[in-house]
């Protein structure tokens, strides 16, 4: 069954009910096993267990040493194309906002990705809006296979793919795939997407099961935090990583949390997760799925991500433009205010200065035959 | 709530498999059975001996139990397969236990013939419980191959150290989603009580109960030992406390 | 006229023709109480009446015996 058919148990769910139901006790002891449930979870995202903030964080940096190390992976993205013709009501790119439009040649993929080399990255993450006719797959495979010329590793971070069009992708050379849910409740899903192709929700949730099926190596997935209530979308997250690590278990499952940030357009959001909030997130997700790979983006500060790296961070991005083109001149609109600007160089100075080792090439898909 | 066990479809109430075998005297085993409460007994296949042609464990097993025979003696897939066949023939039922063993030193089991000799008789509608070394690879080819429980050993025969096999049983009891009966290793109630809080769904043992000096009491206590098992388990249990480091503190930033 | 038959492993006499029912009647065996294999081939129990063994069978008779 796919992951949408396996989330219809705890559609019924009442979330804010059972965390208010857990007492001392309970998260004591969730804190004194070694495996926890997905309710467990839960529980340690209610009002009582934020008095166990400190003693979570500091099982989670240990669980996260155990399991990774000191060592963080480096990557940036490159977005090649921000033509879309979705509305999606929080973001940038939405097909009615008048911003500076840019969809890269292939001839200009190649200088963005000289660029981007040029600093030491090796593992890319390639972005585009939806726009299939343009953006099409086979827009995104050669893109890929331009790019595997320059970078060991290079993931997808586009709209949601056939299965057959993920294995074009995936034969071109594509590795990683990211793609955020950005909310899981449905209703609110679909109001959010009131035009284009993103508004089909089904397609969109099962396009990491479709991603697997054809053989990704990695998958990352997330909600995008601001829109509904933190609660539900932290608990979906990791039912939906947890679901993607038991089925598909050659798979390496990734989790972010992006977080709503200032963009283009008057998107206003009653959920706004606090800093706090994102700690507690990332803390008790690192004790539910120890292997889990936790990534944290430039939307987040520098001081936060500074802050949160041993609590479970295993993989962050540097030099970053959210911009088309952003590299190498002639940039588009970006698609959101990046909060930590350091460039590879100084980020890799700062981990290391923290006690991490930045890894910039960590995986070539040449190994694969 | 009712915590019955279900294999292929058939309810099991206890959760205590014994063995037929390595009794001082067969006769007791209607005695151990019965201080056992088990439903399920294993039994091998064997040339009748023309000498005592009347001596047949059928007529120790009490009426209503599930027997499992094994394939004790097969050293490849073929070989189970041909003795689960003729198991099968003598009409008590089409469970199996696949016992695959071609190392003579250890007596581990050989998990890829394992697997091969699971994939035909399943199709051939036997109810195929699989005695493998624990490996998580190895288990998922059982559910895939049509397996209807796994049964991974404890520790490797005669060893009598308890479950040296633990942190791999609990990955199988976490990940496979059929029932997990650990077979092999259990050489006290203590061991049996463990492998039931680890979450098993049943276990198997044999030679703890048939080579103990008084085999019915034996039983007794490893009824006990595995229904207090299973009964902890399903209460969770409070674990030891988890002392929290507190010599650099993570979180203070947030207060600031 | 004798045959020669293989059961369990031995090398033994049997007239011509001799049925499975026949085989283990002269052993005393309950045939509900075991299985019967020709030739590496299970004969079914409903057979074992009408089942004749011939020169050079070998013929296997097994039942359950204690096992873990």
């Amino acid at each position: 069954m796919s992951f949408f058919n396996y989330i219809d148990q705890f559609n019924a769910i009442d979330i804010n009910g059972f965390c208010s139901s857990v007492t001392a006790r309970k998260v004591e002891s969730i804190l004194s096993r070694d495996t926890i449930t997905e309710m467990d979870f839960l529980a340690l995202l209610s009002d009582e267990a934020d008095k166990y903030l400190e003693n979570i964080a500091q099982k989670a940096r240990l669980y996260t040493c155990r399991n990774f190390g000191k060592v963080v992976k480096i990557f940036t993205p490159m977005y090649i194309s921000n033509l879309c013709e979705n509305v999606c009501a929080y973001c940038s790119f939405a097909r009615h906002h008048s911003i500076v439009r840019r969809h890269l040649s292939f001839d200009e993929i190649c200088a963005e990705g000289q660029k981007i080399r040029e600093t030491g990255i090796r593992h890319l993450l390639v972005l585009t809006g939806e726009a299939p006719g343009k953006a099409s797959v086979e827009y995104i495979r050669t893109a890929v296979t331009i790019l595997r010329e320059y970078f060991s590793s290079v993931s997808i971070e586009v709209y949601p793919l056939t299965q057959s069009g993920y294995k074009e992708v995936i034969d071109a050379g594509a590795d990683g795939l990211t793609i955020y849910q950005e909310t899981y409740n449905r209703e609110l899903y679909t109001r959010l997407h009131s035009g284009g192709p993103k508004g089909d929700y089904i397609f969109r949730i099962e396009a990491p099961d479709r991603a697997c099926k054809e053989g990704i190596r990695a998958v990352t997935v997330g909600a995008l935090f601001g829109l509904y209530e933190w609660r539900y979308e932290a608990f979906f997250t990791a039912l939906h990583a947890a679901y993607l690590q038991k089925k598909y278990p050659s798979v390496e499952v990734s989790v972010s949390f992006p977080r709503l940030r200032p963009l283009v357009g008057d998107f206003t959001s009653e959920h706004i997760l606090s800093d706090r909030q994102f700690v507690r997130i990332l803390t008790a997700l690192r004790l539910f799925l120890p292997s889990v790979g936790i990534t944290v983006s430039t939307r987040e500060s520098e001081a936060l991500r500074n802050a949160v790296l041993p609590m479970g961070v295993t993989k962050m991005s540097a030099g970053v433009s959210t911009a088309v083109g952003g590299h190498s001149g002639n940039a588009s609109t970006s698609q959101f205010e990046i909060a930590d600007c350091r460039d590879v160089e100084k980020m890799c100075s700062d981990l290391i200065s923290m006690g991490y080792q930045p890894v910039m090439h960590d995986w070539n898909n040449s190994y694969v035959l | 709530m009712n915590d019955e066990l279900v294999i292929a479809g058939r309810t099991i109430t206890s959760r205590l498999i014994t063995g037929s075998g390595k009794y001082r005297d067969d006769r007791i085993i209607k005695d151990v059975l019965r201080a056992a409460e088990c439903d399920v007994i294993t039994v091998a296949l064997r040339r009748i001996d023309f000498d005592q042609p009347q001596e047949n464990m059928l007529n120790y097993i009490p009426e209503g139990k599930i027997l499992l025979p094994n394939t004790s003696g097969a050293r490849n897939a073929d070989e189970a397969v041909r003795i689960a066949r003729l198991a099968r023939e003598m009409g008590c039922g089409d469970w199996i236990k696949i016992e695959v063993i071609k190392d003579q030193k250890f007596l581990l089991p050989d998990n890829w013939e394992t697997v091969r000799a699971t994939e035909i008789l399943a199709k051939e509608g036997f109810v195929v419980l699989p005695y493998m070394s624990p490996d998580l690879s190895i288990a998922r080819r059982l559910v895939d191959a049509g397996a209807s429980a796994v049964m991974p050993l404890g520790a490797p025969i005669g060893s009598n150290r308890g479950l040296q096999t633990r942190s791999l049983l609990e990955i199988l009891i976490s990940e496979i989603e059929l029932p997990i009966i650990v077979d092999a290793g259990i050489g006290c109630p203590s061991d049996a009580a463990e492998a039931m809080e680890m979450g098993a769904a049943a276990v198997l043992l044999n030679t703890a109960i048939a080579s103990s000096d008084d085999p019915v009491a034996m039983a007794e206590a490893f009824k006990y030992a595995v229904k207090a098992g299973r009964i902890a388990y399903k209460s969770g249990m409070a674990s030891q406390s988890y002392m929290a480091n507190a010599s650099s503190p993570l979180t203070g930033f947030l207060d600031s | 006229m004798n045959i020669n038959i293989t059961v369990n492993g031995l090398v033994q006499q049997y007239t011509d023709g001799l049925t499975i029912s026949e085989l283990l009647k002269s052993k005393e065996l309950n045939a509900l109480r075991v299985v019967v294999e020709v030739n590496k081939e299970i004969v079914k129990r409903e057979k074992f009446d009408e089942y004749r063994l011939s020169e050079g069978d070998c013929v296997e008779v097994l039942r359950f015996v204690g096992g873990g």
